[in-house]
């Protein structure tokens, strides 16, 4: 009985160490984002770099690090080193600036400048000022091309004539016909694109992935260009993905069951993929050996 | 028979190299004025840096002088050739500009005065400052509608440089036509008059 009564407890009380522990990496991850906002905004705004004790915010850096586990936390703790990187990095230029002979004090000056009248200031500024010497001259080469360009130029009134219109018959034409002209396409895109991924399903079967190659892959190189093209359309709109083993050089495409949207809830990138002919040889190759 | 020398001789070689030069550096061939390092070198040869420095002193009677802007601000020691080949070289003023002068530069004497602040101000500042106090100071000086009007002109001239994050920089021109230094000490070194008011 005591023991039976005991197991609820302890599931109870780990679960609570579970949740505050959760609460605590949080606190440590916003910790951690005030850091880098901090150092974005001495970076960005140009503040006094050494308005925070980047000692002090190392160590707290240092202190959090064995919390992290996943990529995203550690991704987060690299950017703060990096921008704390930067911040020193920010006075070191100060330093060097303050022992340099152009540093004066930024407040002298402006009160100076401030002071000072229009005139004075024109005045001080002339005898610093070396304006650049610049010329622009036609060359005689310019000159022949223009001539050239002149001589061949219509007359205005042959210029503004309008462009006559043509006059056609009104007629009527078949939807096949329209097919036939490529001004229609026989299935509607996403009708095809539909198609095409049941295509997929059927044929990842049971392993629910397909190499890429095996599924783009057709008799010839234009028909495998156009699968190709459906195949990019199938993962962007988030019908497929691709599972890439770099290792091995090999690429699935792996379908979904379900469309899903990926915009906005992860980050998307593009991969491209080479689809020459040189490839398709050798695919074609592999295919008859 | 003696058959005549074809050799072109130094002087004549470096007569032409120089009137070369000249075109190079007077005439604007690109949106910027200014000839780069490496286009001297391919076309004056690799003792461009020699030629140049003839013609500067040629040019030194004109009051005129031969300016190089590095593109990592003017290194401390004697530059690499490296270095020579990525700055820009200019044909400037040897002196300054007189008051009476100044409308050759087709400025008025406030544009210049608030060219001055600008530049001033972001120099006391490493170089990199908010437009918002560049533009509390120019109120100071100029009225209010054209203190807008005269920043962008500054950037659109090349003299200041603007990021995303509104913070101005000293561009391209400034480098070669400021003396940066020389504006500093004379700053300090004036007295102040009477705060005029603006118009």
């Amino acid at each position: 009985m005591y023991t039976m009564l005991l197991c609820p407890i302890q599931s109870h009380g780990a679960k609570v160490r579970w949740v505050s522990s959760q609460a605590k990496k949080k606190k440590s991850e916003e910790h951690l984002q005030r850091i880098i906002d901090v150092c974005k905004s001495i970076e960005e705004r140009g503040l006094d770099p050494f308005a925070v004790d980047v000692e002090d915010l190392i160590e707290v850096v240092r202190d959090l690090f064995p919390e992290w586990e996943s990529i995203d936390e550690y991704s987060l703790d690299s950017e703060a080193v990096n921008r704390l990187a930067s911040v020193i990095k920010l006075q070191s230029d100060w330093i060097k600036h303050r022992s340099s002979s152009l540093y004066t004090d930024p407040f002298l000056i402006e009160e100076k400048l401030r002071k000072l009248s229009r005139e004075t200031l024109a005045r001080l500024f002339l005898n610093t000022w070396h304006p650049i010497i610049e010329m622009e001259q036609i060359s005689p080469y310019s000159l022949i091309e223009a001539i050239k360009y002149w001589q061949a130029l219509l007359p205005l009134d042959e210029r503004w004539t309008k462009t006559g219109t043509f006059k056609t018959e009104l007629g009527s034409t078949t939807r096949n016909a329209l097919i036939a002209q490529r001004i229609l396409a026989e299935q509607a895109f996403a009708e095809e694109l539909e198609t095409f991924w049941q295509e997929l399903k059927q044929k990842a079967g049971s392993k629910e992935k397909i190499l890429y190659w095996d599924f783009v892959g057709a008799d010839t190189y234009e028909e495998t260009s156009r699968r190709a093209y459906m195949t990019s359309f199938l993962v962007t709109y988030g019908y497929a993905t691709l599972e890439i083993h770099r290792l091995e050089e090999e690429t699935f495409i792996v379908p979904f069951s379900e469309p899903r949207s990926l915009v906005g809830k992860k980050q998307v990138i593009s991969v491209p993929v080479s689809v020459s002919y040189e490839e398709w040889k050798q695919w074609k190759n592999r295919q008859h050996a | 028979m003696e058959k005549p020398s074809t050799r072109v001789t130094r002087k004549a070689l470096y007569e032409r190299k120089l009137k070369r030069a000249t075109h190079l550096l007077f005439y604007k061939r690109h949106r910027r004025p200014g000839v780069k390092g490496w286009e001297l070198r391919k076309r004056l040869g690799s003792d461009y840096p020699k030629v140049l420095a003839l013609l500067d002193a040629y040019l030194e009677k004109l009051d005129l002088q031969i300016k190089t802007a590095y593109e990592e601000g003017k290194p401390a020691e004697k530059p690499t050739l490296e270095q020579l080949d990525r700055a820009r070289f200019f044909v400037t003023l040897r002196s300054g500009l007189t008051p009476r002068e100044t409308k050759l530069s087709g400025w008025r004497i406030d544009d210049i005065a608030g060219l001055a602040i600008a530049v001033a101000s972001i120099i006391a500042r490493k170089g990199k400052t908010s437009r918002d106090e560049v533009e509390s100071l120019l109120r100071d000086k100029l009225p209010g509608w054209r203190v807008d009007i005269n920043l962008d002109r500054y950037i659109k001239a090349g003299y200041l440089s603007q990021d995303d994050n509104n913070q101005l920089y000293l561009d391209w021109r400034t480098r070669a036509e400021v003396d940066e230094k020389a504006l500093v000490d004379l700053l300090l070194a004036v007295e102040g008059d009477n705060k005029e008011k603006t118009q």
